[in-house]
């Protein structure tokens, strides 16, 4: 990408396999050249490497990068951590609960039900800061994105979108499906790493009530 | 870090940030780099008051204006945005030193869009994950993640005095032109074969109008419609972008990617070299920008030459510190 980017991709899908390869090269690329490397991006289906060209030819980098492509399948691979996160589902928490409940014809706590059924695969964090992608949504939940994205989706907001489900760290305009609400802070400058959650990593949803919103925080 | 309040913010103008050279490290956590758009301007500007790379000013267009609370060196550097001292005209790309109550203002634009100030020591906001960088859209970074107010107090470090350096000049074949229309050198892809050799040649040969929807994340751009191949579809599965991307929505009209934003699911038909990246920071709505062809090679050799004449004026700053010294 341009004179200072590098983007190593690894098929044209979203697949858990390809996302594998994602992960494994952007752990050995941030372990084995330090020097030159500015930035680790990894996402779905890639991973764009950013480099100082005037630190690091960029004939080096391919050669290198090369090598440990040819050598990733031995990369180890950490365990994923699973965080619970909490949410209330419905009301003015998740506005497009009920439309999504009747796209699919089932009722809304068959959708809460649904979302929360299974541990979902962070596929990258981007967008915003702390932003989790996550899949895949159970076959029943897929869903389109809004016709019309809204300008303000609040902070901690859980939503759907065809396969995936995320959770907006910051307010923002977003097409997302909003299901619910959580009162988990994604994100946190201050903190060290900044972001709850990275990727490779799992998350099960679970429903708390409004009660339990409110009060998250005073606990 | 000693730090002393240094400036009052008397009117803080249309946007005004302290930036430094960015937030790196931190994409893959959604982060995206912030820093000045034009780092060419914020690092002479530095150079010029005797700092490291430290945290300025960026300054957007006009309408700031600040009082020094103390004695303090800066130099301004960056697009011609009419700065005065007391009312009258002051030298850009060189130092200067302010008297307690001396006003710095930015009256009208007369070419570029972004001032940098740097102040002898640097600003001093507290660090987040490494950078003094604001990031607006995240709201941290800089001084509370926002642009200055009326009445802010910036703080400067008070480590160093650069008395030393007053009078210094940046050599004045070496401030960049800034023009109506920017030429500006492109390396083709990621998502080059998304598009159409008619569309690549329209992106290369023509002349395209900056609109007023243009921030620090991005520029879009309105000109002739850059045609797709039919059989690839609009848009693609995220990926992470740097600053000088040209992504080509739907309606094929392009927009320069800035440096908010980390990642995105739009095609990108070339990449802005780095060298380049300062021009663009200087583009405001009706400039006009054109797109060249070059090979990496040429960008990194580019890109090698102006370092290289960053240090050599390095060289010249610290050898006349020695002079000043012996006297």
């Amino acid at each position: 990408m341009g004179d200072r980017g590098l983007l190593v991709e690894f098929g044209d899908e979203i697949s858990r396999e390809i996302n594998e390869k994602v992960r494994r090269m952007a752990l050995v690329v941030q372990d084995d050249i330090r020097e030159g490397i500015v930035e680790v991006v990894p996402t779905y289906r890639s991973l764009l490497i950013t480099y100082n060209p005037l630190l690091l030819p960029v004939e080096d980098l391919k050669k290198r990068l090369k090598r440990i492509e040819e050598g990733l399948q031995q990369a180890p691979l950490p365990e994923p951590k699973l965080t619970r996160i909490p949410a209330v589902y419905g009301g003015h928490y998740g506005p497009d609960l009920e439309e999504v409940a009747r796209y699919h014809q089932i009722s809304p706590e068959k959708v809460i039900q649904l979302h929360c059924s299974k541990p979902y695969l962070i596929y990258m964090i981007g967008f915003m800061p702390g932003y989790p992608y996550m899949g895949e949504l159970p076959e029943e939940l897929v869903t389109p994105r809004l016709k019309t994205p809204r300008l303000v989706v609040p902070k901690g907001s859980v939503a759907i979108a065809q396969r995936q489900t995320g959770i907006y760290s910051m307010e923002s305009p977003g097409g997302w499906q909003i299901l619910g609400r959580t009162p988990v802070e994604l994100f946190d400058p201050g903190r060290d790493p900044p972001a709850l959650l990275k990727i490779g990593d799992l998350v099960q949803f679970y429903e708390i009530s409004e009660k339990e919103f409110k009060e998250w925080h005073s606990k | 870090m000693e730090k002393v309040a240094t400036f009052e913010v008397l009117e803080s103008g249309i946007l005004t940030t302290i930036q430094d050279l960015g937030r790196y490290g931190f994409s893959q956590f959604g982060v995206p780099p912030s820093g000045a758009l034009d780092t060419f301007s914020l690092r002479v500007s530095n150079l010029l008051v005797g700092n490291e790379e430290e945290a300025g000013l960026e300054i957007t267009l006009m309408g700031l204006r600040i009082r020094a609370l103390k004695e303090v060196v800066i130099a301004i550097t960056g697009g011609a945005l009419s700065p005065t001292l007391n009312g009258e005209p002051v030298e850009m790309w060189r130092t200067h030193l302010l008297l307690q109550d001396d006003v710095i203002a930015f009256k009208k634009v007369s070419a570029g869009c972004r001032a940098y100030l740097s102040a002898g020591g640097g600003f001093v906001v507290p660090k987040i994950m490494g950078s003094s960088s604001t990031y607006l859209s995240g709201k941290f970074g800089g001084l509370e993640g926002r642009s200055l107010r009326r009445g802010d107090v910036l703080y400067t470090s008070n480590s160093s005095s650069s008395l030393d350096k007053l009078g210094l000049r940046f050599p004045s074949d070496w401030i960049p032109s800034l023009e109506k229309e920017v030429l500006l050198r492109v390396i083709p892809g990621p998502q080059d074969h998304h598009f159409t050799e008619k569309g690549f040649q329209t992106l290369t040969s023509s002349s395209y109008e900056v609109t007023p929807q243009c921030d620090r994340m991005g520029i879009r751009l309105e000109g002739p419609r850059i045609e797709r191949r039919p059989d690839v579809e609009e848009s693609i599965i995220s990926e992470g972008l740097i600053s000088g991307a040209v992504q080509v929505p739907g309606d094929g009209k392009p927009i320069i990617i800035l440096t908010e934003l980390v990642t995105g699911g739009y095609t990108k038909i070339a990449t802005i070299i780095a060298t380049d990246l300062p021009r663009v920071a200087q583009l405001k709505p009706g400039d006009r920008v054109k797109f060249k062809r070059i090979s990496i090679e040429e960008a990194h050799h580019l890109l090698k030459e102006q370092e290289e004449r960053l240090k050599k004026f390095k060289k010249i700053i610290q050898n006349q510190a020695v002079t000043v010294d012996k006297v």
